[in-house]
């Protein structure tokens, strides 16, 4: 895994800042959906619901958690969609 | 067994709809069906353009009523029936009347928000929660 999130490219990035539980997460199966198989997506959340959230959603979904990268105020989750 | 949850929705105020707007959106997300009943003052909320005025939280709110409303149209917070129309969006809810509710307020499925699918009796609702994984009264 990649240490910096400065260093995972992404295909496309959805910003859920300020937006609720279960918002960010519903926000992110959209986006997960609208890429192909083998993208990537950053999620940027403010939830605090969502550092516990996003991993079981991407573990039960079959996808793969590339990283959980604290920034101020919030976390970028960077997710390869595997299916 | 079915992976599935099923709500009755019984109350029609605006904290306990977001309760089961926001339930039935994680439900979804971990790949359950949902199945909602909607019977009494739950279904009196589906009523065709209640959703907006629904403005009332329950009695156990106390003085902090008005407060939570407060803070969700500060906060932005979107409205439950939105809630709902996504998460169906993303899996699979379904939204029933009760029966006999709509006997009592002399309402037809077409008085209803569209999301409402279909009028069934407590009976197969029933049948069907016995079924489900997790069954709860809201």
């Amino acid at each position: 895994m990649l240490e910096k999130p400065g260093e995972i490219q992404v295909d496309k990035e959805i910003d859920a800042r300020g937006s609720f539980c279960p918002g960010p997460l519903m926000e992110l199966i959209r986006g997960i959906r609208a890429i192909p198989v083998g993208g990537t997506l950053a999620l940027l959340s403010s939830d605090p619901g969502s550092a516990r959230d996003v991993p079981a959603w991407v573990q039960k979904a079959g996808h793969e958690l590339l990283g959980a990268f604290p920034e101020q105020g919030y976390t970028r989750f960077v997710v390869r969609r595997k299916r | 067994m079915e992976n599935r949850m099923s709500l009755i929705v019984f109350s029609g105020t605006a904290d306990k709809l977001m309760a089961v707007a926001t339930l039935t959106s994680g439900a979804v997300a971990m790949g359950l069906e949902v199945e909602l009943f909607l019977t009494t003052w739950g279904l009196q909320a589906f009523r065709k353009g209640a959703a907006q005025a629904t403005v009332s939280v329950s009695k156990d709110a106390g003085d902090l009523g008005p407060v939570l409303l407060e803070q969700m149209r500060k906060k932005q917070v979107p409205g439950w029936l939105e809630t709902l129309q996504q998460a169906r969006e993303l899996g699979q809810v379904h939204v029933y009347a009760c029966a006999m509710t709509l006997e009592l307020l002399d309402m037809k499925l077409e008085d209803l928000e569209p999301i409402v699918e279909e009028v069934v009796g407590v009976a197969s609702f029933i049948e069907r929660a016995s079924e489900s994984r997790i069954t709860l009264f809201i």
